[in-house]
């Protein structure tokens, strides 16, 4: 067997290990990794950038511990940079994990922002962020359609109160905000099927403005979407939440992990180049055996 | 000296009274433009009507603009909507939030049962006073005051005063109740406005067809029609042509691949939940399926992901263990419940598979990111894989590491196919007539809005 | 006659459901909604049935000693120690935990011993006797501790700091590796179906490239906005043009699939061929 066979028949644990070798050093080795922003994600950007102090983001944290290498960087880019600029979030969790997700990005995301930071050339003076003033968490409800459905009549409806068990009308920020009328924008950051159930459940009935945070790999999917109007931007992965951070200028879990992404892409793209080469090469030979 | 400094003070002091002149003489001219800017012209043709295809509690307002509006003296910034309320409003309102807090007490507790009580006191109040509502909507102009309802910017035409139906809201907007309605052209400063012509009385109510989905009524209805008419020409015995699809017809030689080697056969219903049609789908083949293992006397590993996909799937294959005639063989832990969590359910199909190497994997119903692990591993395993689903994200994962894939509708069509009967055969023609429909009429609509001719584009616009 | 109500009662909801959508009356949105409610309430039974179903495979596996059974002591350890957790609360009386340990100690060996009355053979009774001096003790702790308490109908569990430590340290890191299994199942199948075998292949592994290039930062640096605006191309072109063929085929074959429910004419879903 040459090299060119070996290279055809390649062990798919060579494949495992070697990528795993170049994700440890590239997770090691600091590099700067060049992001170019794109329309899709600059309009949420925009958008959020843009909304008045007080104004009222809804964030559904709609993923499980497993999406959140990818969607986890998005919550902390998006719910910064709102809480920076005094808008205040309701966010939801309609996936089964995605409370423990939503509580322990609250707790982050809370504490980077006792500190004073510029972002864009403005300085942000640290803050405390308040439950029921800056935020208002509403927790997990089973059959998210209908929890979908039923807060595009009252958000009482399905939370007649929040995750720590207060009524919503005990808490400041939720006074005369009834459904998505009183809110917006609708984030959702996604790593299943409830961003279906946001886009016809949601959007398509009550009709409020809706991005998307998406894995990497359903990205494609929901482009669409974006054409058809029902959605008005989209992150795609990691490289989105590298783009937010960008535009944002606050570098964060995006622009780390998007060195881990790179380097796994570099390998895979280099196998698929090597595989290929392989084949050229032995189809040449057997064609060449076939002539003599 | 002395007479420098008197001359420097008098000096001084007309410096300041003429800066101070003339900073009057700068006001006095912008007090005046405040004080004379002209109440602007107020709106016209104003009407109310119920909001169409809605269910009730929604009126919707249009006027003609106010002549100030962008032309004119361009001082219009919006125009704020009234609606006349009775007076009793107050009082409902009153007990409404006193219903609600009682709700909220209720939520911390109430060892006594006195908050339920109370409750239950001001529940009959509440229902009482809305049952008098209309009465007091009709006592217009006596007894209420004007009520501001939104606002809408300057340049709009229409408003939509849409309450909520709920009948403990605090926007809760009755049914058949006398509105009326006053519209005020407002400048940038708030206290010049003025008033149109009161509009009333309008009821809003709801609608019991909704206009808007015409054309998709229309088109179940013709959709139906070639179902029933095919699946009729089908029991009549009309030979049904439909091409062979290789992932089907391999489930029964992957069946009997497992009864020789004597290993099992490892069914995946997805993530889908039982009102996923997918998944309805999936039930049929798994009937099939399960049937054909029961009569090869071949083991069934189910895995599910939902407790009443779970619950449907035990009912299902049990029903095929009697259909075959072996109700014995069947054990309930043959379809089995793992977890709620999609990852931990990919460990445990994955550990599955590992340990008791199925000789064949069948996945069908709704799929995600746990499909090329899945898949991966099954190929890893050594198992013959056929899978099918309807998410087009994970098809060409499925491709890549099975060895049958059941693209899109096909996994639909994949009952009718595996039991041949006429009657399901029908339906798939039915699909076929319907997609030569939707392509002759999409090259069609790509005419008409090429040459603009609206009239046909607007036949298939839906309205929600 | 059995079996016969099923699909009377599956045409009746089915028939609404389909009339319901063109009827935007409050009375037919009432039903609806009443209908959604009892798929809540049907879930929440049949989530009981699942839990049930899983203790009985993994009691099934302890009892006949199969291959890795000690799992499922972890699976029943998981299940059970978290409704523990995420029900009890620190109270915020002194500064330590008192005797919670203890207590959690308790009452899963309780459950296990339970567990091993129902499914031994022999020794029925000591595992029986064993149980109830767990449970009486942990009955004894949960009435003299004061520095926990039970919160059966508010959430004051999911502050737990037990509760948070395993869905921090245990659930998270374990899922997101499952996740990450994926970045390697993705680079071998990539590496095994990219291949240009024939025409169509090599069209797929060129757009393939194409579209993989302008993800990457460094090439797409290079190559600009050319790439973004090929990429960009073939999702918004070729491929859109092929995903709305197979999502029209897909709604169509919902649509049939549906109809062929209400009416009768598919009953597999029901077992019946």
């Amino acid at each position: 067997m040459n090299v060119f066979e070996k290279l055809m028949k390649l062990d798919r644990r060579w494949v495992f290990l070697f990528l795993i070798i170049v994700c440890v050093f590239a997770y090691v080795v600091d590099f700067n990794v060049p992001i170019m922003v794109e329309p899709e994600s600059q309009k949420i950007y925009d958008f959020i950038d843009n909304l008045e102090p007080g104004s009222i983001v809804l964030i559904a944290i709609d993923y499980d511990p497993n999406n959140m290498a990818e969607l986890h960087p998005m919550t902390y880019a998006v719910v910064e940079h709102c809480w920076r600029k005094h808008v205040k979030v309701i966010f939801t969790a309609l996936s089964q994990n995605g409370p423990g997700m939503a509580d322990q990005a609250i707790r982050d995301i809370s504490d980077s922002l006792m500190v004073d930071q510029t972002y864009n050339g403005v300085e942000f003076k640290g803050r405390e962020i308040i439950n029921g003033v800056d935020y208002c968490f509403l927790g997990y409800k089973p059959y998210y359609a209908l929890v979908i459905l039923g807060m595009g009549q009252n958000f009482r409806l399905p939370f007649p109160s929040d995750y720590y068990g207060s009524p919503l009308d005990s808490l400041p920020m939720m006074r005369g905000v009834s459904n998505y009328n009183d809110i917006d924008i609708v984030v959702d950051l996604s790593g299943g099927n409830i961003t279906d159930a946001w886009i016809s459940y949601g959007q398509s009935r009550f009709n409020f403005p809706l991005a998307l945070g998406l894995t990497g790999v359903m990205t494609a999917q929901y482009y669409p979407y974006l054409g058809s109007g029902q959605v008005m931007g989209i992150m795609g992965g990691l490289l989105g939440a590298a783009q937010y951070e960008e535009m944002a200028e606050n570098p964060g879990l995006a622009k780390d992990g998007m060195r881990v992404q790179l380097g796994a892409h570099v390998v895979i793209i280099l196998f698929i180049i090597m595989g290929n080469i392989g084949l050229l090469i032995e189809r040449r030979r057997h064609k060449k055996e076939g002539g003599i | 000296m002395k007479l420098k400094t008197v001359i420097f003070i008098c000096l001084l002091l007309l410096a300041t009274i003429s800066v101070s002149a003339q900073e009057g003489a700068e006001i006095v001219p912008e007090t005046d433009t405040t004080e004379q800017m002209p109440p602007p012209a107020p709106i016209s043709l104003l009407t109310a009507v119920d909001t169409d295809n809605d269910n009730g509690h929604s009126v919707t307002l249009t006027w003609e603009l106010s002549p100030d509006d962008r032309q004119g003296a361009k001082s219009v910034m919006s125009y704020e909507i009234f609606r006349w309320v009775p007076l009793m409003r107050d009082t409902v309102e009153q007990v409404r939030s006193e219903l609600a807090n009682t709700g909220q007490e209720l939520e911390v507790g109430d060892p006594t049962g006195e908050i339920k009580e109370k409750r239950n006191r001001l529940r009959d109040e509440y229902e009482g006073l809305l049952s008098r509502y209309s009465d007091a909507y009709g006592q217009y102009p006596n007894n209420g005051v004007w009520k501001s309802v939104g606002v809408s910017p300057s340049g709009s035409t229409t408003f939509a005063d849409k309450g909520s139906k709920e009948r403990e809201a605090f926007d809760y907007l009755p049914d058949y109740c006398d509105f009326y309605y006053q519209v005020f052209a407002v400048t940038s400063d708030a206290g010049i406005r003025t008033g149109s012509e009161i509009f009333g009385p309008v009821h809003s109510y709801g609608q019991w067809f909704n206009t808007g989905r015409i054309p998709i009524f229309v088109a179940v209805l013709f959709f139906s029609f070639l179902t029933i008419y095919f699946v009729q020409r089908a029991k009549k015995g009309d030979d049904l042509y439909v091409r062979p699809l290789a992932g089907i017809e391999a489930v029964d030689d992957a069946i009997g691949r497992a009864t020789e080697m004597g290993k099992p056969i490892l069914y995946v219903l997805g993530l889908g939940t039982a009102s996923d049609v997918a998944t309805i789908a999936s039930f049929t083949i798994l009937g099939r399926v399960a049937k054909k293992v029961a009569e090869y006397q071949t083991a069934l590993i189910v895995p599910t992901y939902d407790p009443i996909v779970m619950t449907v799937a035990q009912e299902v294959v049990k029903s095929a263990y009697i259909d075959a005639g072996r109700p014995d063989d069947f054990k309930e832990d043959t379809v089995h419940f793992v977890t709620q969590s999609q990852f931990a359910y990919v460990a445990a199909v994955n550990g599955t598979m590992l340990r008791e190497l199925p000789a064949t994997n069948i996945y069908m119903g709704k799929f995600f990111a746990e499909s090329l692990l899945l898949a991966e591993t099954g190929a890893v395993a050594g198992s013959i894989q056929i899978a099918g689903t309807d998410e087009i994200a994970q098809i060409p994962f499925f491709i890549v590491a099975c060895d049958y894939t059941l693209i899109g509708e096909e996994l639909y069509a994949a009952s009718a196919y595996l039991g041949r009967e006429p009657v399901l055969l029908g339906s798939l023609k039915a699909q076929d007539w319907a997609k030569a429909a939707l392509v002759i009429l999409g090259i069609a609509g790509l005419v008409a809005a090429n040459l603009g001719w609206t009239d046909f584009t607007d036949l298939f616009h839906v309205i929600n | 006659m059995k079996r016969q109500i099923p699909f009377v009662l599956v045409f009746i909801f089915g028939a609404f459901m389909v009339f319901q959508y063109f009827i935007p009356h409050e009375s037919s949105e009432w039903v609806y909604e009443f209908l959604l409610d009892w798929i809540i309430i049907i879930g929440i039974f049949a989530l009981a049935l699942g839990i049930w179903s899983l203790l009985r495979v993994s009691l099934d596996k302890i009892k006949n000693k199969k291959e890795n059974y000690i799992y499922s002591y972890l699976i029943l350890f998981g299940l059970f120690g978290e409704i523990i957790f995420g029900f009890t609360a620190f109270n915020g009386n002194g500064e330590s935990w008192g005797f919670y340990l203890p207590f959690v100690a308790c009452a899963l060996l309780a459950i296990i011993m339970i567990i091993h009355t129902i499914i031994s053979t022999g020794k029925k009774t000591t595992f029986a006797a064993l149980a109830g001096v767990f449970i009486l003790l942990s009955v004894l702790i949960s009435i003299f501790d004061n520095s926990w308490s039970f919160h059966f109908s508010s959430a004051e569990g999911v502050q737990n700091p037990m509760f948070r430590s395993f869905f921090d340290h245990i659930l998270i890191p374990v899922l997101s590796t499952m996740f990450a299994l994926l970045a390697f199942f993705i680079a071998s199948a990539a590496y095994r179906a990219f291949r240009a075998r024939n025409l169509l292949a090599t069209l797929l592994l060129v757009a393939a490239l194409i579209v993989m290039m302008r993800f990457n930062p460094w090439v797409a640096v290079i190559y600009g906005d050319y790439g973004a605006k090929l990429s960009n191309w073939l999702m918004n072109v070729p491929n859109l043009a092929a995903q709305r063929a197979i999502v029209i085929g897909i709604g169509l074959g919902i649509v049939a699939t549906a109809l062929k429910i209400i009416l009768g004419i598919e009953r597999g879903y029901m077992g019946k061929g």
